[in-house]
């Protein structure tokens, strides 16, 4: 597979560099909103759809930047409009969904400092992605982010009734979980041929 | 909270940083640039004094701008605030060492999505005088690159058996490699919070038996 394809570009995103798992980006959300499936996928697709809004807006902000020879405005122009789609989702989710905008709670407006978002913005700016490949890498971050908060959530809820010893419970638990789901997807690497 | 929240200096204000609420390792804060950028301990010292300045300089213009900024809009005065002192950086480091740019990559830029020092604008700079601030924010820094270095030493050491580059262990040496690659940052981390948690354990059950009385204090 080519390296600039748009299927390769999908799924190095979401599988064989995922966001959460490889490139340690959004590990907040990843150990405080997975507590339950349900919550974990909806934050899921939240992140996700704020990730695309940023990354097609980001896209357009930077060719407008360059344009004028402006790069340095680049980060600051890049989290005011994370800032600003994580507040349309916010007042979203707060109108058609109330008990899902308590469930998530702090952790909805945390979403402006969640590093995948912004990471996705500036990964693209460095590799000189195009429109489409832009579109298609924060589709495969989304993805790779929905997959491993929600394994994470299904591991926690099975964890809930094993005995674990009182002082690895928490964040310590969770961490390890991490590492060897983590472990897990170093098993991706090389898929899609040696182009990585 | 009311107005007249505002605290004096004391030496706690410095020391609750360093460890009751080390960003961390209690508050968990942080995480991503905790957990990507302490392969080595060179990276991991980079990373902490970088962000250390830009907690530093973002919580003093934040106290400093605490009675203008209108409530409703808070947040997004204080991250482009945060943003602008992060470029700064990015730039100065750019400037002073190529190798560590390049090392630490993106994840420069990526403290501004930090969530430790829009915690400590919201927590504490927002409803306290710029001093008081740049203790507190030095005592967090502070406190944020300790537990880096915790990290960095840890996985440098064991996954290539050096310390800031000079061997440590001799030739015959096999270094873990996974300590280097992502899972070893998580696990590394899960240890030092169960090294913690067994410590308080341990101090706890002192206290209940009256054993230890020096260790009681609630440090």
């Amino acid at each position: 597979m080519h390296a600039d394809s748009l299927t390769y570009i999908f799924l190095n995103a979401a599988i064989i560099n995922n966001f959460v798992l490889a490139l340690f980006l959004g590990i907040c959300p990843l150990l405080g909103v997975s507590g339950k499936i349900s919550t974990a996928f909806s934050m899921g697709l939240a992140t996700a759809f704020v990730m695309l809004i940023s990354s097609v807006s980001a896209w357009l902000i930077n060719e407008f930047l360059l344009y004028f020879n402006l790069e340095f405005l680049r980060l600051i122009a890049y989290i005011a409009v994370i800032a600003s789609a994580v507040q349309l989702v916010e007042m979203t989710i707060k109108k058609f969904s109330p008990p899902l905008y308590r469930a998530l709670g702090i952790f909805l407006p945390l979403i402006t400092t969640n590093c995948a978002i912004l990471g996705v913005a500036l990964f693209q700016t460095n590799y000189e992605y195009s429109f489409s490949q832009s579109l298609v890498y924060s589709l495969g971050a989304g993805a790779g982010f929905i997959i491993a908060i929600v394994l994470m959530a299904g591991l926690r809820e099975k964890l809930e009734l094993a005995d674990v010893p009182a002082i690895a419970r928490g964040a310590a638990m969770s961490l390890m979980l991490a590492g060897i789901l983590s472990l897990a997807f170093m098993g991706f690497a090389g898929l899609g041929g040696s182009t990585a | 909270m009311a107005a007249n929240t505002e605290k004096p200096i004391t030496l706690d204000t410095f020391l609750i940083g360093l460890w009751r609420e080390n960003p961390v390792f209690v508050m968990l804060l942080g995480m991503c640039p905790v957990l990507a950028v302490t392969n080595s301990v060179v990276n991991a010292l980079a990373m902490g004094l970088a962000t250390t300045f830009v907690l530093l300089c973002s919580t003093a213009l934040v106290a400093l701008l605490r009675n203008h900024i209108p409530k409703e809009v808070r947040i997004a005065a204080y991250i482009v605030i945060i943003a602008t002192f992060v470029t700064v950086v990015d730039y100065l480091i750019h400037a002073i060492s190529l190798e560590i740019y390049q090392a630490l990559g993106a994840f420069i830029q990526l403290i501004v999505a930090n969530c430790m020092i829009l915690g400590r604008a919201e927590a504490f700079a927002s409803r306290n005088r710029v001093s008081t601030t740049l203790v507190n924010s030095l005592g967090m820094g502070v406190g944020f690159t300790i537990a880096l270095l915790c990290l960095g030493s840890v996985r440098e050491l064991l996954g290539a058996g050096t310390l800031l580059g000079i061997p440590v262990f001799g030739d015959s040496f096999e270094p873990w490699i996974i300590m280097l690659l992502p899972p070893g940052g998580f696990f590394v981390l899960g240890a030092w919070l169960l090294l913690f948690a067994w410590f308080k354990e341990r101090q706890l059950k002192q206290k209940m038996t009256g054993a230890g009385e020096a260790g009681v204090h609630a440090r």
